[in-house]
């Protein structure tokens, strides 16, 4: 083969100040018309990578070691120069559709700058816009020109980013997690196009992401980085047989994917009577508007695990919130251990709210930063009046044990810890209420796949520790898969899939949840396989 | 849109009685006597004929109760009667005419020169690399806003036309006496603006969209002018309110030290002698101008913010 389009030595990237380097040590190509994958959690290094690609390193960051892009070097190239490059050279995809076009300027003003700025009259970028959103599967693309940023849903803003990335055609595409912010059936969508537009036009594609079932669905090479080093890089066949490197074994067992295979043993059928019993729960928003739950009935037994799945927008968050008493009801009916906590009184719903806790989606959002841990997790018996004053720190510090953190992280505050600890203080928070039902509101979305996996492991200890019900929100179906009893599946506000696991996944009885089952990453890894990969993990 | 024009309509109205009330409540409540006041300016303290006190008393609407004495002041100003001045004896509204043309003008000039000051100082401040310097524009905005109008008045006064006479000390005659003065109401209100702006700014740069167009090869000049300035320019609007506030306020010092006339003279002079009517009349003139401010903001806002002008998606 001729020289790759991208050649990368012995590359490195620090920050003054900080105790390790960005990208240490680097080597990488890419051949032209290659779709490669960089994997790895947060702080591996990869972004630095596609930041370095791209130009877009910050001022402070100092990079040595040869970037070669078409036999040209790139690691001396000044502001200006670089100016010129960006968009040319290089398309760049940025993470979150939602805050990366300019709130104020519309769409085609925005499509149209991609050409202007490196010299294209106006005259001919304006058809070419047109062209490009028709290219990137945007519907009515004329519509669009006038429209803002916020009147466009994350999956389309997205595509417009790739319409502006594609814009200049250049020979290489770097896509900076293009669609974690996204739905599942979303992703697929983008991630579909995005491959087939690179592929039309022989572009080479740098695909940077965590989900390794991503990178085994898309990539011709995948490389995983830890730390700022290459750690391995091969095709998603050799990755996924032969793992040379423990990190890797490790991203694997760690991957939902893997997740697929712990099938949980039903629990017994049991004659008691359900923890929690929704029926026919209703909310409306508006007079004239679509409910945003219509209609929804189930049951929770105690001691097992529910999940309920759906996109943005299906009216999941809706229930929970229903269900924790924080949103009112128009119908139905939420009995609760016998309490029927719709309507309930002042002082029920404060004696309900212990039994029923809640975590958040987000542990860097969830925590007051001004508060130590102390005061955190304290703050659940404070409020409950539970136990002696005295008694508390050596309450919290069980509370802390309990899931897993040291006890001289008491009086340190939220920013001093990694996002996997921070959700567990978050756990340890709900747990001092001693609640039985706990609501699990996607925990695990903003966390790195190991520590996806160790997070869902504390949840699997306690509940058999200390006989929890969980009810886990979730749009992760294969997490969902490994760790469920029973499976809710919701649309436009309806339950439109709801029984044991498996028969869901197996016999899935809506449209719907065959289509959400179909857009899942990691498809076109066989089912066969993964149940051997398990075996021998 | 109807129901919308007339809340709006509801709210300045309750704004102005809010503030005539306000003002009325603080008068009364203040120690002293206006009728009293003005028979010591006349010669002899304290030897007023009680038939002349009931007379003035009489004439000025100042007899009777708090009650009653409100009750006629609020009546006779829906009537757009603000009554008339106890010290010139002449209506309260020909006195805030003539004055109003010269603030109006000192204001006018102070904004044409806290603007563009107080942008370029933003800008320059997120532009500049050299470190001294930088610090030197980041820091300034916060220095000039805390000094006190009258003193930096009377330091301009004493470099620019005591020590070099350049320009005129006092009065209000031509373009060369009002430059001074504005400035001097300048420096507060440019500061403000460079504070706000530099601020938002730094906030709108660390933006995602700023990287991704940088991505797609915009360079430094035309996104800091097309993309952050506009993007960083609408938290500047929630800011014209204090400034109408800081111009006001700083007239009434500016004026005084100036020797020019205008409102805040009249307002100065006004409540050192308990001249209930032409306090009052200030007061409301000043409110109504906030309520006439905040309104053009309002409107203003969705010119700037598309999100506010179209709702939601559709």
């Amino acid at each position: 083969m001729s020289t790759p389009l991208v050649r990368i030595r012995q590359f490195g990237v620090e920050y003054p100040g900080a105790a390790q380097a960005a990208v240490q040590g680097l080597d990488l190509d890419i051949a032209a018309g290659e779709i490669v994958c960089l994997v790895g959690e947060s702080g591996s290094g990869k972004s630095t990578t596609a930041a370095a690609l791209a130009g877009l390193l910050p001022e402070a960051a100092q990079q040595h070691g040869q970037l070669w892009f078409k036999g040209q070097a790139l690691d001396s190239l000044d502001e200006r120069a670089w100016r010129q490059r960006r968009g040319r050279l290089v398309g760049f995809v940025p993470q979150d559709p939602g805050t990366s076009l300019d709130p104020v300027k519309t769409i085609g003003a925005q499509v149209v700058e991609a050409m202007t700025v490196h010299g294209m009259p106006l005259a001919q970028a304006r058809p070419r816009a047109l062209e490009l959103l028709r290219d990137v599967g945007l519907k009515a693309p004329e519509t669009l020109l006038a429209r803002y940023p916020h009147q466009l849903s994350g999956g389309m803003c997205q595509r417009v980013l790739i319409a502006i990335a594609l814009a200049n055609d250049p020979p290489l595409l770097i896509a900076d997690e293009p669609t974690s912010a996204l739905d599942v059936s979303v992703q697929r969508q983008i991630l579909d196009r995005l491959q087939q537009l690179v592929r039309e036009r022989g572009s080479s594609l740098l695909l940077i992401t965590h989900d390794l079932a991503v990178a085994l669905d898309r990539a011709d090479r995948i490389l995983v980085m830890r730390h700022g080093r290459l750690l391995e890089s091969g095709t998603p066949a050799q990755l996924w047989h032969a793992p040379a490197h423990p990190y890797t074994r490790q991203l694997l067992q760690a991957s939902p994917l893997a997740r697929l295979q712990q099938r949980r043993v039903a629990p017994a059928l049991s004659r008691e009577l359900p923890l929690l019993q929704v029926t026919s729960l209703n909310r409306r928003f508006d007079k004239r508007g679509a409910a945003a739950v219509d209609g929804v009935s189930f049951s929770l037994q105690r001691g097992t695990t529910t999940s309920l799945v759906g996109e943005s927008g299906s009216g999941k968050s809706t229930t929970a919130r229903i269900i924790l008493a924080l949103e009112r009801a128009s119908s139905g009916s939420v009995r609760f251990d016998g309490l029927e906590v719709l309507g309930a009184g002042r002082r029920q719903l404060h004696g309900y709210r212990r039994r029923v806790q809640l975590v958040y989606q987000n542990p860097y959002a969830a925590l007051d930063p001004r508060q130590d841990l102390l005061a955190i997790v304290s703050e659940p018996l404070r409020a409950f009046g539970i136990g002696q004053r005295r008694d508390h720190r050596a309450r919290v510090l069980a509370l802390l044990e309990r899931v897993g953190l040291p006890g001289d992280l008491l009086h340190r505050r939220p920013a001093q810890l990694s996002g996997g600890q921070r959700q567990r203080v978050a756990i340890a928070r709900a747990l001092a209420a001693e609640p039985e039902l706990l609501v699990l509101d996607e925990p695990l979305s903003a966390l790195d796949a190991p520590v996806q996996a160790q997070v869902l492991d504390l949840l699997q200890r306690l509940q058999e520790k200390l006989g929890l019900t969980y009810l886990f929100i979730s749009h992760d179906l294969a997490t969902v898969r490994g760790i469920s009893d029973q499976v809710l599946v919701m649309s436009q506000g309806r339950l439109v899939d709801q029984g044991p696991t498996e028969e869901v996944f197996g016999r899935p009885g809506s449209d719907y949840t065959r289509r959400l089952l179909e857009d899942m990453p990691g498809r076109l890894v066989p089912e066969a396989e993964v149940q051997t990969r398990a075996v021998n993990l | 849109m109807h129901t919308s024009a007339f809340w709006r309509l509801a709210q300045a109205l309750l704004v102005l009685w809010a503030a005539f009330s306000l003002s009325f409540a603080i008068l009364y409540a203040l120690p002293g006597d206006p009728v009293g006041i003005l028979l010591a300016q006349g010669g002899e303290p304290g030897t007023a004929d009680p038939a002349q006190v009931a007379e003035l008393r009489a004439r000025y609407h100042l007899d009777g109760s708090l009650w009653q004495q409100y009750g006629g002041a609020l009546w006779r100003l829906l009537h757009l009667d603000l009554g008339v001045s106890l010290q010139t004896g002449k209506p309260v509204a020909a006195a805030l005419a003539a004055a109003l043309p010269a603030t109006l003008a000192l204001a006018f000039a102070a904004l044409l020169i806290a603007v563009p000051l107080g942008i370029g100082v933003a800008l320059a401040a997120h532009q500049v690399r050299r470190r001294p310097l930088q610090a030197a524009l980041h820091n300034a905005p916060a220095l000039v806003v805390s000094l006190p109008t009258f003193w930096v008045g009377l330091l301009l006064l004493q470099l620019f036309s005591f020590r070099l006479h350049w320009l005129p000390a006092m009065g209000d005659h031509g373009l060369a006496s009002l430059v001074l003065p504005a400035v001097t109401l300048a420096l507060p209100c440019a500061a403000m603006i460079a504070q706000v702006l530099g601020r938002s700014i730094a906030s709108v740069s660390q933006q995602p969209f700023v990287q991704a167009l940088r991505s797609k090869g915009v360079g430094r000049w035309s996104l800091l002018w097309r993309h952050i300035l506009h993007n960083a320019s609408i938290p500047l609007l929630s800011l014209t309110g204090t400034l109408l506030g800081n111009l006001l306020a700083g007239a009434v010092v500016t004026e005084t030290v100036f020797s020019r006339d205008g409102v805040g003279r009249l307002a100065q002079a006004a409540v050192a002698s308990q001249d209930i009517a032409v306090v009052q009349g200030v007061v409301l003139l000043a409110a109504a101008l906030y309520v006439l401010t905040n309104l053009l903001t309002d409107l203003l806002y969705p010119l700037l913010d598309p999100r506010i002008r179209q709702g939601s998606r559709p």
